[in-house]
C-alpha cells in the first residue's frame, strides 16, 4: 500500500484521459448527490410529519424526552421527597463493568473452548465431545433462562460459597457461559481458515503440534476473526442488560426506579441512549477494520 | 553463495536416505507403489516427472509430513518410521522447501528464521539473530530482515523459506518444486541459491520441472511414473540415452515444451 507510484507517473495517465469524460464523470457524481439530498429530505419530513401529527405525539414527548426528566433521570433526584440514583451512574458501575468482566472470561474460556475442539488425535476425542457439548447446549438455551438456572439455582444447591455469591457475580457466570459457546465457534472458524500448509510448514520445522498452534496458527486465526468477535462484543454488551431479571440493580432497573417515582420514561430514553452511545462506535470500529482487512487481502492477492 | 558455507568433506560413503518399498495411498489413489532408493552423503537427487506422479508425496513422506502405508524410510542409518519415534527430533535434521514457501505472513523475515531455532533448538533470541543474520547475509536478504513477507517478491520469499530451512542446520534438504510458483526472471536467483547449497555438499532431494538446472546439478536423476521409480541414473544417461519408453516420451513433451 505504501508502494503508490508517486507523482511522477500521474501526469500521463492524466494526460491520456479527454476532458469532456471528466466533465461527464463529474455531471455523475452531481446529480447522484442531488438524488441523495433530495431523498434524505423525504424521508426526514416523513419521520418528522409522523412524530408531530401523531395524535400521542406530545404525550410522548413529555413522557420520554421531557429535558428536565432526562436531567433528572441521568444525574439522580435528591429532593426531600425523592431520592432516585443515577442512570448514568448505575450504567458505568454496573452494565460497563460486567461487560468488561464478562468479556475478558468469555475471550479466555472462548479460546480454550476452540482449542480443545480443534486437537486432533484418538486421545482427546473425549475432550472433544465435551467442548461440542458444551458449545451445543450454550447456544441452545436462551440467555434469560441460563441467567434464571445460575441465580437461582446456584444459590438452592448450598454449594459452599457457589451458593453465597452476589446477583452481579451470578450475572457475569451466565453471560460467559453463553457468550463463550458462540465466541468459540468464531475462534473455530478462524483455526480452520488457516491453510494446514501453515501447520505443515511449522511441524516440518521441528515445531509440536501445540507450538504449531500456539505460535502459527492462533495468531493468524485470531487476527482474522476480530471483526466478528467485536459484533459478538455489541451483542454482549446489549445482553447485559437481562441481570435486570435476576433482580441486578442496574441501567434498565435504575431507568424503571425513576419512572414509577415520577410517572415519566424519560430514563428508559437516557439508558438507551447509553447503550447507543458505546455500541455505535464499537460498529463503526468493526466496519473499518473489516475495510482494511479485505483491502489488505486484496493487497496480497487474496491468497491469505 | 560462492564461498563455502563450511568445509565439509566431499567423500560419499555414508547413506543419509533410505527408502524401501514405501507405499503411500489416500484414500483409493495409490500414490506410492512401492519407492526403493538410497541417497548418500552429500548427494543431490533430482526427481522428476509429471504431475501427480509422487514427487511431492515422496518428499512428505521422507520428513513424515505424510504417514506411509508400508515400507520403512532410515535417516542416517535410524528407521524414522518405527514406532515410537520421535518426530520432532527426526524432523529437526531434515529440512524442506516447499513450493508455495509457506512463510508465516503474520512474522517477519526475521522471526519466521528464529521461530524454530528458539522454540525447537532451544537458542537464546539473541544467538538465534546472530545466527539468522549470518545467514541472511549469504543469502543477500539482510536487509529485508524486519520485512513481512508479503512485501517481498516470489524469489526473496522462495529464498527466506530456504534460510528458515538451513536455520535447524539440517542434514538433508528436500526440495519440493521450489520454483514452479515464480515468475520467470525471479527462477533463477533461487536456483542460484540451491547451487550454493550443492557446492557445500549439502544432502539434497530436489523435485523439480526444471530439467536444465537438473542436467546441471544432479549427481543422479530419477524419473517417477505412476508411484514408481521408473528409471534412474546419472543426468547425461537419463537426459541424452533413456532407457525407458515413458521416459523417452515424458522427455520429449518437455523438450517440445521448450523447457530443455
Amino acid at each position: 500500500m505504501g508502494l503508490q507510484p508517486s507523482s511522477a507517473p500521474a501526469p500521463l495517465i492524466e494526460a491520456g484521459r479527454p476532458p469532456p469524460a471528466r466533465r461527464k464523470m463529474l455531471r455523475g457524481e452531481k446529480r447522484g448527490l442531488i438524488i441523495a439530498a433530495a431523498s434524505s429530505l423525504a424521508v426526514l419530513a416523513v419521520i418528522i410529519l409522523v412524530a408531530v401529527i401523531a395524535p400521542g405525539s406530545r404525550e410522548v414527548q413529555q413522557a420520554f424526552f421531557s429535558p428536565h426528566h432526562l436531567k433528572g433521570a441521568a444525574l439522580g433526584t435528591h429532593s426531600k421527597d425523592h431520592v432516585t440514583p443515577s442512570v448514568v451512574a448505575a450504567f458505568f458501575t454496573v452494565t460497563v463493568k460486567m461487560f468488561l468482566i464478562a468479556e475478558v472470561l468469555v475471550l479466555a474460556l472462548a479460546l480454550f473452548l476452540a482449542v480443545v475442539r480443534s486437537i486432533p488425535g484418538p486421545v482427546f476425542f473425549p475432550f472433544r465431545v465435551l467442548a461440542i457439548a458444551y458449545i451445543d447446549f450454550f447456544r441452545g438455551i436462551p440467555l434469560l433462562l441460563v441467567m434464571f438456572i445460575i441465580a437461582f439455582g446456584l444459590p438452592g444447591m448450598q454449594l459452599g460459597f457457589v451458593s453465597r455469591l452476589s446477583q452481579f457475580t451470578y450475572g457475569v457466570i451466565a453471560l460467559t457461559l453463553v457468550y463463550s459457546a458462540y465466541v468459540a465457534e468464531v475462534y473455530r472458524a478462524g483455526i480452520e481458515s488457516v491453510h494446514e500448509s501453515q501447520t505443515a510448514a511449522a511441524r516440518a520445522l521441528g515445531l509440536s503440534r501445540w507450538q504449531a498452534l500456539r505460535h502459527v496458527v492462533l495468531p493468524q486465526a485470531i487476527r482474522r476473526v476480530i471483526p466478528p468477535l467485536l459484533n459478538d462484543f455489541i451483542g454482549l454488551q446489549k445482553d447485559t442488560a437481562l441481570v435486570a431479571a435476576i433482580g441486578l440493580v442496574e441501567v434498565v432497573r435504575t431507568a424503571q426506579a425513576y419512572g414509577t417515582t415520577f410517572f415519566n420514561f424519560a430514563g428508559l430514553t437516557v439508558a438507551a441512549a447509553l447503550f447507543v452511545a458505546i455500541t455505535i462506535p464499537l460498529a463503526r470500529f468493526t466496519d473499518f477494520l473489516l475495510v482494511r482487512q479485505q483491502r489488505k487481502m486484496r493487497a496480497s492477492g487474496g491468497v491469505r | 553463495m560462492r564461498a563455502p558455507i563450511d568445509e565439509r568433506p566431499q567423500t560419499r560413503n555414508a547413506e543419509a536416505v533410505r527408502l524401501e518399498g514405501v507405499h503411500k495411498s489416500f484414500d483409493d489413489l495409490h500414490v506410492l507403489k512401492g519407492i526403493d532408493l538410497s541417497v548418500a552423503d552429500h548427494e543431490v537427487i533430482c526427481l522428476i516427472g509429471a504431475s501427480g506422479s509422487g514427487k511431492s508425496t515422496m518428499l512428505r513422506c521422507v520428513n513424515l509430513l505424510e504417514t506411509i502405508d508400508a515400507g520403512r524410510i532410515f535417516v542416517e542409518g535410524e528407521e524414522i518410521t518405527a514406532e515410537g519415534v520421535d518426530v520432532n527430533r527426526i524432523r529437526q535434521r531434515i529440512g524442506i522447501v516447499f513450493q508455495a514457501f509457506n512463510l508465516f505472513p503474520h512474522m517477519t523475515v526475521m522471526r519466521n528464521i528464529t521461530l524454530a531455532p528458539i522454540k525447537v533448538r532451544g537458542l537464546s533470541r539473541h544467538d538465534a539473530e546472530t545466527e539468522a543474520i549470518e545467514l541472511l547475509r549469504r543469502f543477500g536478504l539482510e536487509d529485508k530482515r524486519d520485512e513481512y513477507p508479503d512485501r517481498l517478491s516470489g524469489g526473496q520469499q522462495q529464498r527466506a523459506a530456504i534460510v528458515r530451512a538451513l536455520a535447524m542446520n539440517p542434514d538433508i534438504m528436500l526440495l519440493d518444486e521450489v520454483t514452479s510458483a515464480l515468475d520467470p526472471e525471479l527462477v533463477a536467483e533461487v536456483l542460484n541459491v540451491i547451487r550454493g547449497l550443492a557446492e557445500i555438499g549439502m544432502t539434497m532431494l530436489i523435485a523439480t520441472h526444471e530439467m536444465g538446472f537438473a542436467r546441471d546439478i544432479a549427481d543422479r536423476v530419477c524419473f517417477l511414473e505412476a508411484g514408481v521409480i521408473l528409471e534412474q541414473g546419472p543426468p547425461e544417461q537419463i537426459f541424452t540415452d533413456p532407457q525407458s519408453a515413458r521416459t523417452r516420451q515424458f522427455l520429449q513433451r518437455i523438450i517440445e515444451a521448450g523447457r530443455l
